[in-house]
């Protein structure tokens, strides 16, 4: 080899070895290089839409010609707030609400045996029989619900034959609201079960020796450090709730619209793509708001 | 169940969409017909490919074919041999809804797709929007065996030109129980009467104003309604208020034909608006029901295949239409789809395929029968009579956000 070849390997090497050094000297300079392509796929992607979606709520389609005026008003604002679309939104606010407190407590119980009564062997059965309905298709669970709730379905058989008289919930919000629970319970179970299990025992103990009830250590001792697993599991089952619109679809009554159902029918229907992102807006907002109580709650703090 | 028919009712739910094109379009004629020396009111509106002209023969095959379609519409029951005996080689692009396919059908097809299936509701629209050609429809020898209403029918023939092929149809039928009703019900007034609340299903569409109106027309003639898609404020409101009056009545506002069936299957409801395919399917299942066109008459459907103005593959396009529309396409396209097939020569070959379907989907119906349909149209801020006194879709969809709440 030529010394003038040995030269130029050496500077090339040099090259990487000085690019390396020059990185490893200016940590900012990584991070800056090994973050850019997320953060830009961030930004374009996820931010760059939610802004295009927030602008587009206040621009209006013409009544008459059906055409996009790019022009700005509050008009879609303002017909959010009539009875019409303020009932659809307390209906799936209210919903959420609802399905969010029933699952908590649902799975407090579940929860607390799971994490602190179960051997190891059982705790791993109850884990995977919570998490074997996730393997499921969604529409699959519900269309099951369905064929229980009917009239004559699997629930009006039983409560017949038990003498109870048929039961019959079928299309109604009642029937809403038990599949709603029953769907999202994992998502509130598995958050509990995490916060439970980190209480230590010396805890329990502690209010046990102190003379305090079962009931008083579970108000007074196991809540309040359950209550973070609580509050991140009911980000889950509120929020799933809030933006549901295929249950509502297919088990829902003659008055179980969501705003889901809403953004669909104007985006599907009536090519109304503004009032479509306005009524998006709302799920956007009360989840702000939600997570917001959240975060002050300490939900963040177990995640 | 057909898996088409579950596809074919969330394209239905999502088919009345607005006339964007049209209602521009008659804005503009509103416009123009304000300028001294514009051509006579009335028929004003123009279609820009009017001008176009029409194939005279069928020449040799591109050897490919691009649809758009609902799906269902190419099967390949009928598109392998039809493959084989032309050549052309099919590529069908779904479509979801009717909006799907006037914006996919956007610049006469962008000279990617040579046909579309539209339904009556989207036919002014592609029209209009100049994305459609006149067709000779005297390049399809089985034009003359279809149904005459479908021959010239006004969602998609103007001025004598043909922008289309109709080719499959059905009705918004009146279904109920046999065990709640022993003697047939004879109007749709069963819909509204409150001795059925909470067993009363209806379809989740806006175009449902439609069949209000509908009745209407017939109940309270004063109100003067004469085409249930082209109605004034008045009429408008009144049939959103009998709506309305509907809502607590009403147990589901069905949006997949798989609900009303299981509805009707386990009892839940006795009565509702219905197609004949949900009639059919539960009549096969032996559930206890039965339907009917009361007197007032109904509502229905009808898809067209509609030749792109840019189609690249127009003679493989003839193919086509010539291929779907002999008997025996005819009717495997209905018997797998759940509708009624524009060519009377398919029903004695939707019996050997399927005893007695022939008559199940009415495809061998006296005229009568078809003179009380009132074929889907976009409703447009244009009357018939030339003002602009009419409701739009758009106000149709925001008032039936209001009747289901």
């Amino acid at each position: 080899m030529s010394t003038a070849a040995i030269r130029e390997e050496r500077s090339r090497g040099n090259g990487m070895a000085r690019i390396s050094a020059a990185l490893w000297r200016r940590a900012w300079l990584r991070a800056t290089l090994t973050l850019t392509p997320p953060l830009a796929w961030f930004l374009v992607i996820y931010l760059a839409s939610l802004v295009l979606m927030l602008v587009t709520a206040f621009w209006t389609v013409n009544p008459f010609t059906n055409v996009l005026e790019h022009s700005w008003s509050l008009a879609n604002v303002n017909q959010l707030f009539t009875s019409t679309y303020t009932t659809i939104i307390a209906r799936t606010v209210e919903m959420a609400a609802i399905v969010t407190v029933t699952d908590a407590i649902v799975a407090l119980p579940f929860a607390y045996y799971m994490a602190r009564v179960a051997s190891p062997r059982v705790r791993r059965i109850l884990f995977t029989a919570v998490l074997l309905p996730l393997w499921a298709s969604y529409l699959a669970r519900v269309y099951a619900w369905i064929v229980i709730l009917q009239k004559g379905g699997t629930l009006s058989w039983t409560t017949s034959k038990l003498g109870l008289g048929a039961v019959n919930i079928g299309y109604t919000n009642t029937a809403m609201w038990l599949v709603f629970s029953y769907i999202w319970l994992p998502f509130m179970i598995v958050p509990l079960y995490g916060a439970l299990e980190r209480i230590p025992d010396s805890l329990l103990e502690a209010s046990g020796d102190l003379g305090a009830h079962a009931w008083r250590t579970l108000r007074s001792v196991v809540l309040p450090l359950a209550l973070p697993g609580i509050i991140a599991g009911s980000i889950f089952t509120f929020s799933l709730t809030l933006g549901d619109f295929i249950t509502p679809l297919l088990v829902g009554g003659a008055s179980s619209q969501f705003i889901g159902n809403v953004i669909y029918s104007n985006i599907g229907t009536a090519n109304n793509l503004p009032f479509a992102a306005t009524l998006a807006l709302v799920p956007i907002v009360i989840m702000t708001i939600y997570l917001l109580g959240a975060r002050a709650l300490g939900a963040f703090e177990s995640l | 169940m057909r898996p088409s028919a579950g596809n074919r009712a969330t394209a239905r739910s999502g088919r009345g969409a607005a006339g964007a094109v049209i209602a521009l379009a008659a804005a503009l004629m509103a416009v123009v017909s304000l300028l001294p020396g514009a051509a006579a009111a009335g028929s004003g509106l123009s279609a820009p490919t009017a001008g176009m002209p029409v194939a005279t023969s069928i020449g040799k095959g591109e050897g490919k074919l691009d649809l758009i379609a609902w799906e269902g519409y190419a099967q390949p029951q009928w598109v392998k041999p039809f493959e084989k005996a032309t050549g052309c080689q099919v590529s069908a692009k779904y479509a979801g809804t009717s909006s799907d396919m006037v914006s996919l059908m956007a610049n006469g097809g962008g000279g990617q797709y040579d046909l579309v299936s539209a339904s009556g509701d989207a036919d002014l629209r592609l029209i209009y929007g100049g994305d459609v050609r006149p067709v000779n429809l005297n390049l399809i020898p089985d034009w003359k065996n279809f149904q005459p209403f479908l021959q010239n029918p006004s969602f998609n023939t103007i001025a004598g030109k043909h922008y289309g092929m109709s080719f499959e149809f059905g009705p918004n039928v009146l279904l109920y129980s046999t065990k709640v009703f022993k003697t047939p019900p004879t109007s749709w007034s069963v819909l509204y009467d409150k001795k059925y609340a909470g067993q009363v299903t209806v379809p989740d569409n806006p175009i449902q104003i439609a069949d209000a109106a509908l009745y209407l027309s017939k109940s309270q003639p004063k109100l003067g309604i004469t085409d249930p898609y082209e109605l004034t404020q008045p009429q408008f409101n009144a049939a959103v208020a009998l709506l309305k009056a509907e809502h607590p009545l009403v147990k589901k506002y069905w949006d997949l034909a798989s609900q009303e069936i299981s509805l009707f299957q386990s009892g839940t409801t006795v009565v509702g608006a219905a197609w004949p395919y949900q009639t059919n399917t539960l009549q096969a299942d032996k559930a206890p029901v039965a339907e009917t066109i009361p007197r007032e008459g109904a509502t229905g459907w009808a898809d067209t295949w509609m030749l792109a103005t840019k189609a690249p593959d127009p003679n493989c396009a003839y193919m086509w239409m010539k291929w779907v529309s002999t008997p025996t396409v005819q009717a495997q396209d209905a018997l797998s789809f759940g509708e009624t097939p524009g060519n009377r020569l398919a029903c004695p070959i939707m019996n050997k395929l399927s005893k007695g379907s022939c008559a199940a989907y009415h495809a061998n119906a006296p005229a009568s029968y078809f003179t009380t349909l009132k074929f889907w149209k976009t409703p447009l801020v244009t009357c018939d009579n030339g003002k602009n006194s009419c409701v739009p879709f758009q106000n149709w969809v925001t008032a039936w956000t209001q009747v289901i709440g």
